[in-house]
């Protein structure tokens, strides 16, 4: 672990200040994700830059009938507001799905969008990783890749973004608003994050001297027909091999809305436009949601230890979609999947 | 008089426990401590080429930088790096030279003057290394496993009986199949650290993370060249350990190293990752062959396996014994060979040889039961033995008939529907599977001192260490028992090598041995305090012999007649005697004429989702037939303990080793899984009535072991009965069930 400086940041603008006058600075809130990277040595920041005193902390209704959750709005506090709770279940049951209670509880929303892979390689520095130290190779596409994509790989890196709660935000279609020297501005979410491409050590679009102030959730919460399946190596505290967040809204017989978007199948929480397609204006059915899935998973590629996950990935979708169709989302406490 | 002995006691450590003022090794503070932090190799074998300290000591706060090039002396032969548990070969030796056997292994060690400096700088160590080629996988080194010979702390697998070829030939069914079980990791929420504390008279006083403070403290001083009074080893808590604990470990050398070389006080705690260096489960391949006839009988055993084991000692345990010990079987051959890989030596861990051995066995049971179309607890007592099979010779006692015929019922067994895939719960598949258990029961010798005041208080003290397990507890409760006090007013001292002798606690030996000992000693202090109560006028018990007599109440009591009795605290002070102290060893005769073992019965519910494979494990009941139970509130923890691990060994624990660099790549606890609350439902403990006369005095077996046994087997046949797959390495994660 390298030293480092700390300060505190007094508000939003002084925060862009302190990260424009220190490049090799970094926020910290909750640290979940930060502190161990730093412990790894992985992070090596010059200085924290304590944003916790920021008032970000709230969870505010918008003028088109959504809401703004604030960047600094922890895990658990947001999992059990109200206006999630009847408004966006979704979001509340992925959140649920990830982590402890005690990590939810210190990790924010601003960080959870900004955690990075949990790839074995990147977190050990004796191993190279294109993400930790660009151009050294990826050690996971010939190594231990058991947790790794099956989506929008690239030579250079295969791994996940570990966040439940973002496979929610892309479902949901959020916006993601930051502040920086130029200014604010929003972010769709499916924009957020980055595939690896040739540059895997950028995870999201957000400049390096910008910070995220709040994501943004339209009105259409899907709270009538959604579920969040996570499947994993042990019933709680793993992270995913699938996740799925489905969200559909019915009219009658006929889904007039589908949302679709898997967790640990890729670089970013991945959505897929042709197979919600592909469920609009279907009447939901077990052979239409094999469909989706097929679609989803055209492109799916593995690399020896994963394969399974894109067997598991289909069954996975078209389960998440029975529930969500059904009405009877998965419960996050009560671990037999429904 | 109380009886304390088999009753639900609470831990008397309990409180100190749950508000810290149990302190750990980690933990004892003195002025001037010194902080240390290991430098950790970066690859599996090679050589050390140079090491590059110079920005780590530019560091302010940093006092030095120790490698194999600057440490203080340390001893050459191998004879001096032995312990009580070593197995044979030419022990590793931390900072010895430059020589790397295996990746984590310690290259440098950093002191300074806080924690955070010493990591800090252990950050800018560069070493560079010649590296050579590895091989940490097994199935690449099978065809190059090697038989070992019988020597030190192993033995042979034992003698094969009959003529297992011809009644395999014979046979009317035959199984044969392949069992993996991965390497796994101890993970002991205690870090592994130990604290020197080096006195103003140049001795050190080690406090360390150890199952067997003598060891280590002999250890140490083979290895610094030191006399036996120059070094104290204390461990009073230990926060599990689970045989990682067992023999001496790196953390306490380089600890002590760096207290002489610096002259001050230091400590080393070791980081999670780092304990992935210390020791580990050994993988094994188990091939296991069983021959039977149509009409009930298991006419042929083979057991053949291969595990791993490092460069540089010969680590071996008795896996292939146990499937010729537990059936009645006229026919049985054993094989048992070592592949060497480039990692540390593996060493024991809970029920170790057992917890794998029977795995494979009882699966292959299993397996055989499904062949002969009979149901897999009526397979088991048909082939029901009450003799050792492997010796011949019968048991102390055995009382795993009552533990099949309680835990089924307890299970509700009979209701099983024998077809695979028969039973459904909505969209699970639900399967009941069962395994037997068995373990030794194992006694060493051990010494205890008793010092018992005229006030009525006694302090019972041995060298021992309670690893979690509840020593303590239990040596309270016996010495409260045999010198007739209440609980209250017995203090227990152990974990320090000053103490009376005891062996390293492990093998489910401590609580058989020191009971023992406890009771030989109070023997004793009774004997003592008859023949000062003789002396008093018109003594009670002027014609009583020891025999004769109980110690109750504060009273030395006739057995004869209660009514005579003498005041405990009289007699003392009628010779003007303040305090009784006697320490006696105690042995224990084996004449070799039964077999003494512990047993299990496990029958395990699981209910596994047809499509997506997540398997939960929705009930689990325990029958446990280990003699004379000292505390039935501690016991039931250890045995719950044991199944939730019984479940991680089927479900999830597997150490993840990137064989291109020879690295383990999931060394920490986020990554490596084991069992969280979320995968434990319901868990019911049996312990079946066992006396056992023949064993020892107290008719005591110890149960820190046999937990574990046969849970993972019975798991893994719920799962077949629920599913129809049969998956035979381990862990069973849900893409092993995939169709």
């Amino acid at each position: 672990m390298i030293n480092f400086q700390y300060v505190r940041a007094t508000d939003v603008a002084d925060a862009v200040h302190r990260i424009a006058a220190d490049p090799a600075a970094t926020f910290i809130a909750g640290g979940s994700n930060l502190i161990d990277l730093m412990k790894y040595d992985v992070e090596r920041p010059s200085r924290l830059i304590d944003i916790t005193r920021l008032p970000l902390k709230s969870v505010e209704e918008t003028a088109d009938g959504g809401l703004r959750i604030g960047a600094l709005v922890s895990n658990s506090d947001l999992a059990y507001h109200p206006l999630i709770a009847a408004r966006y279940p979704l979001l509340a049951s992925a959140i649920l799905a990830g982590a402890s209670a005690q990590l939810r509880n210190m990790a924010s929303t601003g960080g959870n969008l900004l955690q990075r892979t949990r790839c074995y390689y990147f977190y050990d520095t004796a191993t190279p990783c294109n993400k930790r130290e660009p151009g050294s190779g990826c050690s996971a596409i010939s190594g231990l890749n058991r947790m790794h994509a099956i989506l929008g790989t690239s030579e250079a890196c295969i791994a996940t973004h570990p966040s439940d709660m973002c496979v929610a935000l892309a479902a949901l279609d959020a916006r993601v608003h930051a502040a920086g020297p130029a200014g604010a501005r929003t972010i769709a979410f499916s924009d957020f994050h980055r595939l690896p491409e040739n540059t895997p050590e950028r995870d999201t679009n957000l400049q390096p001297n910008e910070i995220v102030t709040a994501v943004e959730l339209p009105a259409r919460g899907f709270a009538a027909n959604y579920t969040y399946l996570k499947i994993r190596d042990r019933l709680s505290y793993a992270f995913a091999l699938v996740s799925v967040a489905a969200a559909l809204e019915l009219q009658g017989d006929t889904i007039i809305e589908a949302r679709l978007a898997l967790g640990g199948v890729a670089h970013k929480p991945w959505r897929d436009p042709t197979a919600e397609a592909a469920l609009r204006e279907q009447a939901p059915s077990q052979a239409t949601f094999n469909r989706a899935a097929d679609v989803f998973l055209r492109d799916a590629k593995a690399f020896g230890h994963n394969a399974f996950k894109i067997n598991l990935a289909h069954r996975a979708i078209v389960r998440a979609l029975i529930q969500a169709a059904a009405g009877t989302p998965q419960s996050q406490s009560d671990k037999k999947i429904r | 008089m109380t009886n304390y002995i088999g009753t639900a006691t609470s831990r008397i450590d309990g409180r100190a426990k749950v508000t810290g003022e149990a302190k750990y090794a980690g933990e004892f503070n003195i002025t001037g401590l010194a902080h240390a932090s290991v430098v950790a190799s970066t690859i599996a074998k090679g050589r050390i080429a140079r090491i590059d300290a110079s920005a780590a000591l530019s560091v302010e706060g940093v006092l030095d930088v120790l490698t194999h090039l600057n440490r203080p002396p340390m001893a050459s032969a191998d004879s001096a790096y032995d312990d009580d548990t070593a197995p044979e070969g030419s022990p590793f030796r931390p900072l010895y030279n430059d020589r790397i056997w295996f990746n984590f292994q310690p290259v440098a060690l950093v002191v300074a003057e806080k924690p955070e400096i010493a990591r800090f700088a252990a950050a800018l160590v560069r070493v560079e290394y010649e590296e050579q080629a590895h091989v940490t996988d097994l199935h690449r080194q099978r065809d190059k496993a090697f038989a070992l010979e019988p020597g030190k702390n192993h033995s042979a697998p034992p003698k094969p009986r009959g003529t297992a070829e011809q009644a395999f030939a014979a046979a009317a069914v035959r199984h044969r199949g392949e069992y993996y079980v991965p390497i796994e990791h101890h993970n002991p929420i205690e870090l592994f650290a130990s604290t020197v504390i080096f006195e103003s008279d140049g001795k050190l006083t080690v406090y360390d993370k150890t199952q067997g403070v003598q060891n280590v403290q002999r250890y140490l001083c083979n290895v610094l060249g030191t006399e036996p009074e120059e070094v104290r080893v204390m461990s009073p808590f230990v926060g599990g350990a689970f045989g990682s604990g067992l023999r001496p470990q790196f953390q306490a050398v380089l600890a002590a190293l760096a207290a002489r070389a610096l002259k001050r006080s230091v400590r080393l705690a070791l980081t999670r990752q780092q304990m992935y260096g210390l020791s580990y489960r050994p993988a094994m391949i188990q091939q296991i062959e069983l021959g039977a006839s149509a009409g009930g009988t298991l006419d042929a055993i083979a057991h053949d396996a291969i595990t791993v084991t490092s460069q540089y000692e010969d680590f071996h345990r008795q896996e292939t014994g146990w499937s010729g010990l537990l059936y009645r079987c006229a026919n049985a051959t054993y094989a048992h060979r070592l592949a060497r890989l480039d990692l540390e030596t593996p060493c024991d861990m809970r029920a170790p040889s057992a917890a794998t051995g029977v795995y494979a066995l009882e699966c292959a049971m299993d397996e055989l039961a499904v062949a002969l179309k009979l149901d897999p607890l009526e397979l088991r007592l048909r082939y029901y033995s009450d003799r050792d099979q492997n010796t011949d010779r019968p048991y102390s006692s055995k009382s795993l008939r009552e533990c099949y015929r309680q835990g089924s019922q307890a299970f509700g067994w009979d209701k099983r529907n024998p077809e695979p895939r028969s039973t459904r719960d909505g969209t699970e598949l639900v399967g009941w599977g069962m395994a037997s258990g068995v373990w030794e029961a194992l006694q060493v010798p051990i010494a205890a001192r008793i010092v018992l005041t005229a006030n009525g208080h006694a302090e019972v003290s041995c060298a021992t260490s309670d690893i979690g397990t509840g020593t303590y507890t239990i040596m309270a409760q016996v010495a409260a028992e045999m010198l007739g006090l209440p609980l209250d007013n017995v203090t227990v001292k152990l974990g320090d090598s000053t103490l009376p002798q005891s062996p390293v606690e492990g093998g489910s030996w401590i609580a058989a041995s020191v009971s023992n000992g406890i009771a030989t000693t109070a023997g004793a202090v009774r004997e003592e305090l008859l023949r000062l109560a003789k002396q008093m006028p018109n003594s009670a018990l002027a014609d009583a012999t020891a025999d004769e007599v109980t110690l109750a109440d504060g009273m030395l009591v006739s057995k004869r007649d209660a009514t005579c009795a003498v005041s405990i605290a009289e007699a003392m002070r009628h010779r003007g005697v303040d305090r009784i102290e006697q320490e006696k060893s105690t042995t224990f005769d084996d004449d070799g004429s039964h077999a003494h073992n512990t047993h299990s019965a496990v029958f395990a519910e699981v209910k596994v989702d047809e499509e997506l494979g997540v398997i939960r494990v929705t009930r689990v009941v325990s029958a446990i037939a280990a003699g004379r139970i000292l505390n039935t509130k501690t016991a039931r923890s250890q045995i719950i303990g044991g199944v939730v691990w019984g479940i991680g060994m089927a479900l999830h624990e597997e150490t993840l080793i990137d064989h291109n660099f020879g690295r383990i790549m999931n060394a920490n606890i986020a990554e490596y899984h084991v069992p969280v609350n979320a995968d434990v439902y319901d868990i019911d403990v049996i312990f079946v009535d066992e006396l056992d006369a023949i064993v020892n005095p107290l008719g005591i077996k110890g149960l820190g072991e046999i937990g574990i046994v046969g849970v993972a087997a019975a798991i893994a046949n719920a799962i077949y009965h629920a599913t129809g797959m049969r998956v035979r390495d381990l862990p069973i994660t849900l893409d092993k069930l995939q169709r």
